[in-house]
């Protein structure tokens, strides 16, 4: 046997038997659920919901051990785990971790769209006493069917039509539609949120006064810092003319000051990131493993 | 027909998009057409769910390198769109008990709301989460001073962090607050860095995003650009 594996194994007998000390000792991954009976009056049918409760409220009345949902505890931790294996290296259970991972949020994906956009707007508009009748009973009983959302039913079913052997090119009908909805409103959004607001919010006042009529040193660098500092990155980026002599200096201070804007980014992705990875350490002692007390 | 027709769509549609902005009577074209591109997309997820599945079907009847991984991989995306498609497990609305069908997919205690919640949410998370390590390990290799813009960009990026911390703002304890050195704090550096320099750079850079995205889109609408049309 390779010493590698001896050390693995031997890694996992005493993560086992670790765990098993958590289980018996603490309940690691025990979640506890409450019940929520809802009755309608007039047809007197009752439907009961769970909520998942603190530990501390376990032996409340009513309160009871969710196996479902402490599985997925354990599911949850297992997953964690295994992407963190990549760390160690490439392996099976990292592996299998992202295969599950593809095939789920693919299928999340689709469902939200199904029931969000297909159902939702397609189904609700098109057939409002069927949505009403089975799925949304909340639609207004005034609502008559919308013909126009045979529109883009058509262009979906041209859209699929690119899986067929022969004739996949009508899928570019529906394509173009998408792409040219895409621009379109992009266009506009864009232009509007990201220059004429932004060109806005720059055009500040170099000189400020204080509401009592004094001199504000302190706003009026900092509005003339950003007024300036904005025309030196925009000149960086400005390629008509040649960056030499004063554009130069000048596209030259606008480096300086994007370099900063990097840093300043690069620190607050590093933070987002280990914000998450402290996230999933939460997790992992406190949720599953119930160290500091239970949850 | 093969490539004219789609160029006249895009434009048409593009160009009635922009003008019911400055058309009020025609604004509502634009809600409309918003919708289409709702349910559009729907059948855009089907066109990728559809090419997932014949793909790892291919890899799995090919016998493939890693063809296992397939065959887990389909079994997630069927069983996660079964339990989402089907509601299993979703309660009836609170308002609506008699309707079985009217629950949100997306109620807590569902089938669908487990996987979300014990698999895609840690499986993403900790994906992302992975990345701390990687990017300190790169910034670790790649960060070096030795110029002028990778100083500043290092500086920058320490500070930040350090300021983050909770023992960071000791570093200038002894600074009174209401000194006129008090811009030194390290708090207040920070939110200098964060609310001027950063503001004004993104604020360049986003300006030049939005002429790039205005150009390429009047491309794409005046057909100019017909590479989204593919080769033939």
């Amino acid at each position: 046997m390779k010493q590698s594996t001896m050390v693995w194994i031997i890694l996992t007998v005493i993560a086992g038997a670790y765990l098993t000390t958590r289980v018996v000792q603490y309940h690691a991954g025990a979640v506890y659920v409450a019940p929520k009976v809802m009755t309608d009056e007039e047809s007197g049918r009752s439907v009961t919901t769970w909520s998942q409760v603190p530990d501390l409220e376990k032996d409340s009345p009513g309160v009871e051990f969710s196996f479902v949902r402490t599985l997925g505890i354990w599911v949850s931790a297992f997953f964690t785990l295994a992407v963190f294996s990549f760390l160690v290296g490439d392996n099976v259970i990292y592996k299998i971790a992202e295969s599950i991972f593809v095939g789920a949020s693919a299928a999340y994906a689709m469902v939200v769209g199904f029931w969000a956009a297909f159902m939702g707007i397609f189904v609700g508009r098109l057939a409002p006493q069927f949505s009403r009748n089975t799925f949304m009973p909340s639609l207004e009983p005034d609502v008559s069917p919308n013909w126009l959302m045979l529109l883009p039913l058509a262009m979906g079913i041209m859209f699929l039509w690119r899986l067929m052997p022969a004739g996949g090119w009508i899928s570019r009908w529906p394509l173009a539609f998408f792409i040219a909805v895409f621009a379109g409103l992009r266009l506009v959004s864009h232009f509007e949120a990201d220059f004429v607001v932004q060109i806005r919010s720059t055009l500040l006042p170099l000189i400020v006064f204080a509401a009592d009529g004094s001199f504000n040193l302190k706003a009026s660098l900092w509005n003339s810092t950003m007024v300036f500092g904005t025309l030196a990155c925009l000149t960086y980026f400005f390629f008509s003319v040649e960056h030499t002599g004063v554009a130069g200096h000048i596209s030259r201070v606008g480096i300086y000051l994007l370099m900063i804007t990097f840093g300043v980014g690069f620190a607050l992705t590093v933070m987002s990131r280990y914000s998450l990875l402290i996230g999933r350490m939460n997790f992992l002692l406190k949720e599953w493993l119930h160290f500091g007390g239970t949850v | 027909m093969k490539r004219l027709v789609p160029i006249v769509i895009a434009s048409i549609v593009g160009f009635v998009l922009i003008l019911a902005k400055f058309i009020p009577p025609i604004q509502s074209w634009e809600e409309n057409v918003v919708l289409w591109f709702d349910i559009l997309a729907v059948f855009a997820f089907v066109l990728g769910g559809g090419n997932l599945i014949l793909n790892h079907l291919k890899k799995i009847s090919d016998r493939q390198a890693g063809w296992g991984f397939s065959v887990i991989t389909l079994v997630a995306f069927l069983g996660t769109l079964t339990v989402g498609l089907l509601k299993i497990g979703v309660p009836p609305n609170e308002k609506y008990l008699d309707y079985v069908w009217s629950g949100d997919y997306q109620a807590e205690g569902s089938a669908f709301w487990w996987v979300f919640s014990y698999v895609y949410v840690p499986l993403a998370s900790t994906m992302f989460a992975t990345l701390a390590f990687y990017i300190s390990s790169a910034a670790f290799r790649a960060f070096r001073a030795n110029n002028i813009e990778a100083s500043l960009l290092l500086m920058t990026a320490l500070l930040v962090l350090v300021a983050q911390t909770s023992s960071g703002p000791m570093l200038t304890d002894f600074i009174p607050d209401d000194s006129s050195y008090a811009i030194f704090k390290v708090e207040n550096i920070k939110g200098m860095l964060v609310n001027l320099f950063n503001t004004l750079g993104t604020r360049a850079i986003m300006i030049g995003i939005a002429l790039g995205v205005v150009s390429t889109s009047l491309k794409v609408l005046l057909g100019v650009d017909q590479s989204y049309l593919g080769g033939d």
